[in-house]
């Protein structure tokens, strides 16, 4: 039993796939024709067998692939990763989240043994057995955070609540779309989100953060966002947009299927015990359009949204340039019946 | 009620009298295994099991974080208060199966300060006892000045003395012996965070002269959960729920709603967390707001009351719940 994890890349010759059970199981992130920001939040419970919610932290069939991407990432740009000196506590915090989580989810793959301060992890598809004393950063060959987000698949930042806001003051982020840790960290929760239109006039990040504050240890939530990007590439970041920034004006009606990925991003919020900290783990999905469009329901609800999207968020999620050719490829597959309600495909 | 925070079954391991007026308990889990963990400065909700009433009140863990076998409380007995800390201390005892809340902390340790400078009143003291075992643990900078009204109501004092020498500065009421704040708030080196706990009087004391000394306010922390307090029954309107409630005497308005059923929001029970939050529909009267969390302009416009400290007093009240 366990995952069978594929062998692909997600640059140079994108060998990136999602197998069928996969394609079923991705987090299509609209219930509706139509798309507005809303504070989408809901509690982060367990969901049903055989989807992405089916443990708190999921781990797919991608795992090891995209942990060797992150490597290359950061051995170009170790910036990607950085914790403020006061955030070492609740680096400790998600090195405990995650280890327990991902040996609870995948026992077959993960184990996390407990002597007091000593722990050993083993991690059978990274090929890492390691003994270290909970708390003593020396023990551990990178410092918390950075050790357990090398081998969780997902972006994670680590906010620090004071003065009735959240401020990114640690974070792991090699799989972005389009925003930098390095300029973000430091940043409150209104000025990280300074960039996004139309959400300021609703509302919306004051009611978010009043929710966030509030977040309870014991009580994680979550939420999705979405975006679309020119093939399989997992670091969309402004630091690197001068390679795939381009890549948006090589969209043409013969290659729609294979160029354009839905990526969505499956957010969860977690109060951390010690630090008093909440993390935000970001994790990335990818599909392309030619597997998206195996489930007909979800082309037919695809082909609605972006047509309707309203024209400052197409271009705030960059869009723009290869939407009407993605629209009219999506037409010819949306025959105008009724989609059913929920997220799932039927 | 599950609207708060996830709930721990646990059972009373000890309950120990520590002085006169104070009393702690101490809890495990009814399953035997660890309790969550949690950061210094942390409350539980306890549940109490009055009769055909339920009580609840919010009390700082005061024990190390490094150890979550149990959890321990000090509760300080009030006896012309509502009635739950008589509860505790007269009808709570070893072996008794109790509810309470998983921590929620609303007075957590700055991480960034370079150094930690305490001020505790009285049963202020707890929320401190977790905080100097945390930043011991990880060799942080603190400084704790106790202030209570005689030496045998000195709760804790001779521990703290003990584990932390000199760190630990006490001044006793009865022999006049009082903190030197100025000075003490002038002579401090840059980067260090203030944290102060105790009577209502002392918290605004502390607070007024660190913004005239020209600390930054985000540097101030404190923590003051005001309890409930009593006051003429008046009639409420839920709208939502189409009911109308009659708040009693010694009842929070928070409590009257959940009597009838409603099942509100909420962390601390005590007007700082902002949960419990509620919109006024309408009203003819008279709001007494005892909250920390509204601002001047939120209790003048009418719009907002805090139902767990806050009260009313007039013809009608209609609220959006």
């Amino acid at each position: 039993m366990g995952i069978t994890f594929r062998k692909e890349t997600f640059r140079d010759d994108y060998t990136f796939r999602n197998s069928p059970d996969h394609i079923r199981r991705f987090p299509f992130p609209f219930n509706e024709d139509s798309y507005m920001y809303a504070v989408n939040i809901e509690p982060h419970v367990v969901g049903p067998k055989g989807s992405v919610l089916e443990n708190l932290i999921d781990v797919d069939e991608h795992y090891v692939a995209e942990m060797q991407d992150r490597a290359l990432v950061l051995a170009e740009d170790p910036l990607r990763c950085q914790s403020l000196p006061h955030m070492t506590l609740a680096g400790w915090d998600l090195l405990e989240l995650l280890m327990e989580q991902q040996a609870l989810g995948y026992p077959e793959h993960f184990t996390l043994t407990r002597d007091g301060d000593r722990w050993r992890w083993i991690n059978r598809p990274l090929g890492i057995d390691d003994t270290f004393t909970f708390g003593d950063t020396s023990t551990l060959p990178y410092g918390p955070m950075e050790y357990i987000t090398r081998q969780s698949q997902g972006d994670f930042c680590i906010l620090d609540q004071r003065d009735g806001n959240l401020w990114m003051d640690a974070g792991m982020v090699t799989t972005q779309a389009d925003w930098s840790l390095d300029f973000d960290i430091g940043m409150n929760f209104f000025e990280w989100h300074a960039p996004v239109p139309l959400a300021h006039e609703k509302g919306i990040f004051i009611r978010a953060l009043k929710f966030l504050t509030n977040i309870q240890q014991g009580k994680p939530a979550r939420r999705l966002n979405w975006t679309m990007t020119i093939n399989p590439r997992l670091d969309t970041s402004p630091e690197n947009y001068h390679k795939w920034g381009p890549d948006r004006a090589t969209v043409t009606p013969e290659n729609v299927g294979q160029k354009v990925h839905l990526r969505v991003e499956l957010q969860s919020f977690w109060r951390l015990p010690r630090s008093n900290g909440i993390v935000f783990p970001i994790r990335c999905y990818l599909i392309k359009m030619d597997e998206l469009v195996t489930q007909p329901k979800w082309a037919r609800r695809l082909h609605r949204v972006i047509r309707d999207l309203p024209e400052e968020l197409a271009t705030y999620k960059g869009l723009t340039r290869y939407r009407p050719t993605l629209i009219e490829w999506l037409s010819k597959l949306d025959d105008g019946s009724p989609t059913s309600p929920g997220f799932g495909p039927d | 009620m599950s609207t708060g925070t996830t709930k721990l079954d646990v059972v009373v391991s000890d309950v120990v009298p520590v002085n006169e007026l104070v009393t702690r308990f101490h809890f495990r889990r009814r399953d035997g295994e660890l309790l969550p963990t949690f950061s210094g400065g942390a409350h539980v909700v306890v549940e109490m099991r009055d009769g055909n009433r339920t009580r609840l009140n919010p009390y700082s863990l005061m024990g190390s974080p490094l150890d979550t076998r149990e959890y321990t409380i000090s509760v300080r007995r009030d006896d012309i208060g509502r009635g739950g800390s008589l509860f505790m201390h007269r009808s709570v005892h070893a072996g008794l199966e109790m509810v309470i809340s998983y921590p929620v902390n609303l007075f957590s340790l700055d991480l960034r300060a370079k150094k930690h400078l305490m001020l505790a009143g009285g049963i202020g003291i707890t929320p401190f006892m977790a905080q100097t075992a945390q930043l011991a643990g990880s060799g942080g900078n603190f400084e704790l000045h106790y202030t209570c009204r005689t030496a045998s109501l000195g709760t804790y004092a001779d521990l703290l003395q003990q584990r932390y020498g000199r760190r630990v500065r006490l001044y006793h009421d009865d022999r006049n012996e009082r903190v030197d704040l100025d000075r003490l708030l002038s002579s401090q080196p840059l980067g260090t965070h203030l944290y102060v706990c105790g009577p209502a009087g002392m918290i605004n004391w502390v607070r007024d002269r660190a913004a005239v000394l020209g600390w930054p306010s985000e540097t101030v922390h404190f923590e003051h959960f005001a309890a409930p307090q009593p006051g003429a029954p008046f009639d409420v309107t839920l709208a939502v729920s189409g009911k109308t409630i009659r708040v009693g005497e010694q009842q929070s308005l928070l409590e009257a709603i959940e009597a009838a059923g409603v099942d509100p929001p909420y962390l601390c029970r005590g007007g700082v967390c902002g949960q419990c939050e509620t919109n006024v529909i309408s009203y003819d009267g008279k709001f007494i707001h005892n909250d920390h969390w509204l601002s001047e302009e939120d209790h003048r416009s009418g719009c907002k009351i805090m139902p767990c400290v806050s009260r009313f007093e007039g013809k009608s009240l209609v609220l959006e719940r």
